[in-house]
């Protein structure tokens, strides 16, 4: 089970039998529309705040992947889920309309790695036999909880990202068709001092690479072992500091493709997104929309996702503080 | 403090051993550079045009209505603050201020959309807790150190005996 320090390497693999995934109009106009399994035209959804607006695509996402499982709210046992907001709202008032027993996981944008890994370790040591992984994230509320208000005329530098708004759950049963959950590896903070919440991504890239090294040294793999290894969010900036860090590491990343769910949800030559998308529910949407497509149609085999995260808050920022970091990788295999 | 630490050693990989301030220095060397001068231009511009289209609402009202330069100043501020407000409340004010950066942000029109997109954002939790105390999050700083160096300006004024 446990394999080497922090990689949990799952005896009895436990499998995504179904997703949802449900995103808005940015994410809609952008390259993986098609994969998304429902896809609003616009920020406000009908709700009267953008809180609200946050919950009903998580909400969604979940009811989308019970539905396509085929199963009832009833038979999911644990609801583990997470996202960007104080206290972790969107995904407990999902979970009070779920009403299935809940546990609530906070990564910032790793949440999607952490509550995979967790719901994968729950289904296959058998505690529960139909687990179900999900987050959320909203660009409104997120701008409007870590930056200023939506309608603010702020001009954001070339390293910003752009908050996805989105959630993606997955069902996870501990037998079932579908792509395996294999392995895990829990990540640590990392923290080289950058201050700059305009700057996630190179903040977090260091993050990255701290656990995709610890995941090959704990499983002994080589990254040739995956077809794609996908960070979640580091996008333009974080992005090609991690490939450097890592070829300087003597890591052979050109053994595999290493790609971020932040510069694939967008077009970001297009789309006015500055460095790429970010926040919870974008490696979540491209993970359980596009890359277990991919995977269900046998283009690639084996992909590990790094899911990073900046835990950072208004107030540590505001108090000057550095920004610490996590990534958790979730290895998922056909 | 920022907690340093170096990722775990391995037999197989070099383990990440750059300091802190390393790290910052790496990355700020890979970091794109803001377009400054393509920003100062732009603010120019919009900043410059925002400013004449004042002024001719300015001397409108002096035309219009034969008020001197000094009444004509009151509505003109009056209806760039609701040009402002309207293309706030629109969602293009902050398209635009991407573009213009402090172009947007430097005059009246700049500090009636902070008060404004506070205004809207937070009406969700109430007249009271919403609208009244977020309405100047943004703009109440500027009031504050305004009134601040208001302060100051007239202790000097009045010390090098210019002032009544």
């Amino acid at each position: 089970m446990l394999h080497g320090q922090r990689t949990w390497v799952f005896p009895n693999p436990p499998v995504i039998v179904a997703t949802g995934t449900v995103v808005g109009p940015d994410e809609g106009e952008g390259p993986l529309a098609a994969d998304f399994d429902l896809v609003h035209p616009d920020l406000q959804m009908q709700q009267p705040s953008w809180e609200k607006a946050e919950r009903l695509l998580m909400e969604q996402a979940a009811d989308i992947a019970i539905h396509k499982a085929k199963l009832k709210k009833e038979d999911i046992q644990f609801f583990v889920g997470g996202d960007l907001l104080n206290q972790i709202i969107s995904s407990s008032f999902a979970a009070r309309s779920l009403g299935t027993p809940y546990i609530g996981v906070f990564g910032a944008c790793s949440t999607s790695m952490e509550a995979l890994a967790l719901a994968s370790l729950i289904a296959s040591s058998g505690a529960g036999d139909r687990v179900l992984a999900g987050t959320s994230s909203h660009n409104s509320t997120a701008e409007k909880q870590f930056r200023y208000p939506t309608e603010y005329g702020s001009q954001k530098p070339p390293t910003a990202q752009y908050t996805i708004t989105g959630a993606g759950a997955a069902v996870v049963a501990k037998s079932g068709a579908g792509p395996k959950v294999t392995s895990a590896t829990v990540g640590r903070i990392v923290d080289l001092g950058i201050k700059d919440p305009f700057n996630m991504g190179a903040a977090m890239a260091p993050a990255a690479v701290d656990t995709i090294q610890g995941h090959l040294q704990d499983t002994g793999r080589e990254p040739g072992y995956y077809d794609l290894i996908v960070t979640g969010d580091l996008a333009g900036v974080g992005h090609p500091l991690a490939a450097e860090m890592l070829k300087e590491n003597g890591v052979p990343m050109e053994q595999t493709l290493f790609a971020d769910c932040g510069l694939m949800v967008y077009d970001v030559a297009k789309q006015k997104v500055q460095a790429g998308g970010s926040g919870a529910a974008c490696s979540a949407v491209v993970t359980y929309g596009h890359l277990l497509k991919r995977l269900g149609k046998g283009e690639i085999k084996r992909i590990l996702v790094v899911a990073t995260g900046a835990l950072l808050s208004p107030l540590s920022f505001q108090q000057g503080e550095s920004i610490p970091c996590i990534a958790h990788a979730v290895s998922i295999e056909a | 403090m920022a907690v340093k630490q170096a990722a775990q050693g391995g037999a197989k990989y070099k383990p990440l051993s750059m300091t802190a301030k390393e790290y910052q220095a790496f990355a700020k060397k890979r970091e794109p550079a803001r377009p400054v001068w393509a920003n100062c231009l732009k603010a120019f511009l919009v900043g410059g045009t925002i400013s004449a289209f004042g002024q001719a609402i300015q001397y409108f009202f002096m035309a219009a209505f034969g008020m001197d330069s000094r009444q004509a100043a009151n509505p003109t501020v009056a209806v760039l603050i609701l040009i402002s407000v309207v293309l706030t409340c629109l969602g293009v004010y902050d398209k635009i201020a991407q573009w213009a950066g402090a172009g947007t942000a430097v005059p009246v029109t700049g500090f009636a959309n902070s008060m404004c997109s506070a205004a809207i954002e937070h009406r969700s939790e109430g007249l009271v807790l919403g609208v009244g105390a977020n309405m100047f999050k943004l703009a109440g700083s500027v009031i504050v150190f305004g009134v601040v160096a208001a302060f100051i300006v007239g202790i000097v004024h009045w010390l090098i005996g210019t002032g009544g």
